[in-house]
């Protein structure tokens, strides 16, 4: 039966991530982290400011380097630690394969200032991708039309406000057709009358079923959008939970005060 | 002969022949050193620059010895005169065992002002890719962009724009330094004019060099002004 196979497909996690340990120097940042996110889930990652939730988006794909853990991204293991405790990374260009089905977001944007708007998209597509010119145009603008900055496609960045630079950077991240959209504080160095024009356009990739892992302080991106509210604090994951479960009632002392502080 | 006779002589000529007639007496050989100092130049800039590059990307490697012993290239060759370079090439260098070549006078001199050069380049290189920021990097890597291809397509073009002030200002040097290969006897603008000077006892070929060194220069600034105007078009 066909639907029986996508079901079967379907249970294979997009991420899962077994028990990460990072450490900066002394620093323990990340204390065994597990997480598994499915397909179409909108994960919203909250917590306090040096909780680690950046340090463990960016293990994910690869920006940083983990001392111990598993990481399996749709089937495909990244990492994993045997019995002896040696942490082993998959081969240079398995693990480049693995990372591209991650696009990511960050809080500073970082486009190619000396680019335009349209060839920050056709960029890596490009050079990456081995896609011509011609084939690829089309497609960056249809990522350009749907966050509504076809006009500016040929502007540089340091012409756009800050929240057409973030819709830019997520353009150029679809433009890779990644299965997971990593966001990391995707607002936080907007005004905040720039906020809701990216939330939009996150919203609506969110309601094209894309699997997204958010780091945010935008509670109500949080309670509105998000499958699932994850609470970090000092290095560990204390819950994670349905959005509304999450809000209504906290199960952790902690994630209450949070939240209290938040709202 | 004394001085005031060589004068007088000269005076003498002078009245003989007017001064139009000597500038086009002096052109040729003039022009023949300027053709000897733009190889210089040209040959230099060509092979110092990507080698200074090659050097700022070893300095930046992430192998620690390789960057010290850059390090210790780059201290050694800004650290001595590049005419003694230029000697030790010359002369010294048929007698040092194993590597010891004799090199003909302007392969030689190229030789010396390409790694001399480097060096230079190389700091400002370094200088240049350092100040780009990890985000770009980053960036680039999570588009999956390898290390060479952000070095190509991210880096390099934003550390163009970033060193063309410095660049500009060595390229005007080197112009003025290749005046050194005087001392293996070559026969470069400096040089020729000055023989000049000294055979006809007047300073009208100091007078026409200094023009040509300007005129080359001048081409120089236009270019460099050309460039900043063209990665002007973006703010970093
Ligand atoms: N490259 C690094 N070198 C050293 N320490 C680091 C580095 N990156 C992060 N840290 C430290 O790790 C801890 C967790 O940092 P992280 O950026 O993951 O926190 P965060 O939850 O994202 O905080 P914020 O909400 O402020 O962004 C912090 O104490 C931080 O100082
Ligand atoms: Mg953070």
């Amino acid at each position: 039966m066909p639907s029986t196979t996508t079901e079967l497909m379907d249970v294979t996690p997009m991420i899962a991530a077994r028990k990460l340990y990072k450490r900066f120097g002394r620093a323990e940042v990340l204390k065994g982290v597990s997480l598994t996110i499915d397909k179409g889930e909108v994960i919203a990652v909250i917590g306090p400011s040096g909780s680690g939730k950046s340090t463990f988006l960016r293990c994910l794909n690869h920006l940083e380097v983990i001392d111990a853990g598993e990481i399996v991204i749709e089937g495909d293991t990244l990492v994993d630690t045997d019995a002896s405790g040696c942490c082993r990374y998959a081969p240079e260009p398995e693990l480049r394969r693995i990372c591209r089905k991650m696009g990511m977001v960050f809080q500073q944007f970082n486009l190619f200032p000396h680019l335009t708007v349209l060839q920050n998209i056709t960029e890596a597509p490009i050079t990456v991708k081995g896609l011509s010119r011609e084939a690829v145009i089309p497609q960056a603008e249809e990522l350009l039309r749907k966050v509504g900055l076809l006009e500016k496609r040929d502007a540089y960045p340091a012409r756009l406000s800050g929240g057409q630079k973030q819709r830019v950077a997520i353009a150029r991240a679809l433009a890779m057709e990644p299965d997971i959209m990593l966001f990391d504080e995707p607002t936080s160095a907007l005004d905040p009358e720039l906020t809701g024009e990216v939330l939009r356009s996150m919203r609506q990739l969110a309601d094209e079923r894309m699997t997204m892992l958010v780091v945010t302080h935008e509670m109500a991106f949080a309670r509105d959008v998000s499958t699932r509210v994850v609470f970090m604090d000092e290095g560990e994951i204390l819950e994670a939970r349905a959005a509304r479960e999450m809000f209504a009632s906290p199960a952790h002392p902690r994630t209450r005060a949070f939240l209290e502080h938040m709202l | 002969m004394t001085i005031q006779t060589r004068i007088g002589r000269r005076l003498v000529g002078v009245a003989r022949h007017d001064g139009m007639t000597y500038f086009l007496e002096i052109l040729q050989p003039l022009l023949e050193g300027t053709g000897v100092t733009l190889h210089v130049f040209l040959l230099t800039l060509a092979l110092s620059v990507p080698f200074g590059l090659g050097l700022a990307l070893l300095r930046l490697s992430p192998w620690r010895l390789v960057g010290r012993v850059v390090n210790g290239y780059i201290w050694l060759m800004r650290g001595t005169p590049l005419m003694l370079q230029m000697l030790f090439i010359y002369f010294a260098l048929p007698f040092v065992p194993v590597i010891g070549v004799r090199l003909p006078d302007f392969p030689a001199a190229i030789v010396a002002f390409v790694l001399n050069y480097a060096a230079y380049f190389a700091e400002i290189f370094r200088a240049g890719i350092q100040s780009i920021e990890r985000g770009q990097y980053e960036a680039a890597k999570v588009l999956g962009l390898s290390y060479g291809q952000t070095m190509r397509r991210v880096v390099l073009p934003q550390v163009i724009k970033r060193i063309l002030p410095p660049m500009s200002n060595e390229t005007i040097t080197l112009v003025k330094d290749t005046s050194l290969i005087y001392v293996l006897a070559m026969n470069d603008l400096l040089r020729a004019a000055r023989g000049l000077v000294q055979r006809d006892f007047t300073t009208m070929p100091f007078v026409v060099a200094a023009a040509f060194y300007l005129l080359m220069t001048l081409v120089l600034t236009w270019g460099f002004q050309y460039l900043e105007k063209r990665h002007a078009v973006y703010d970093d």
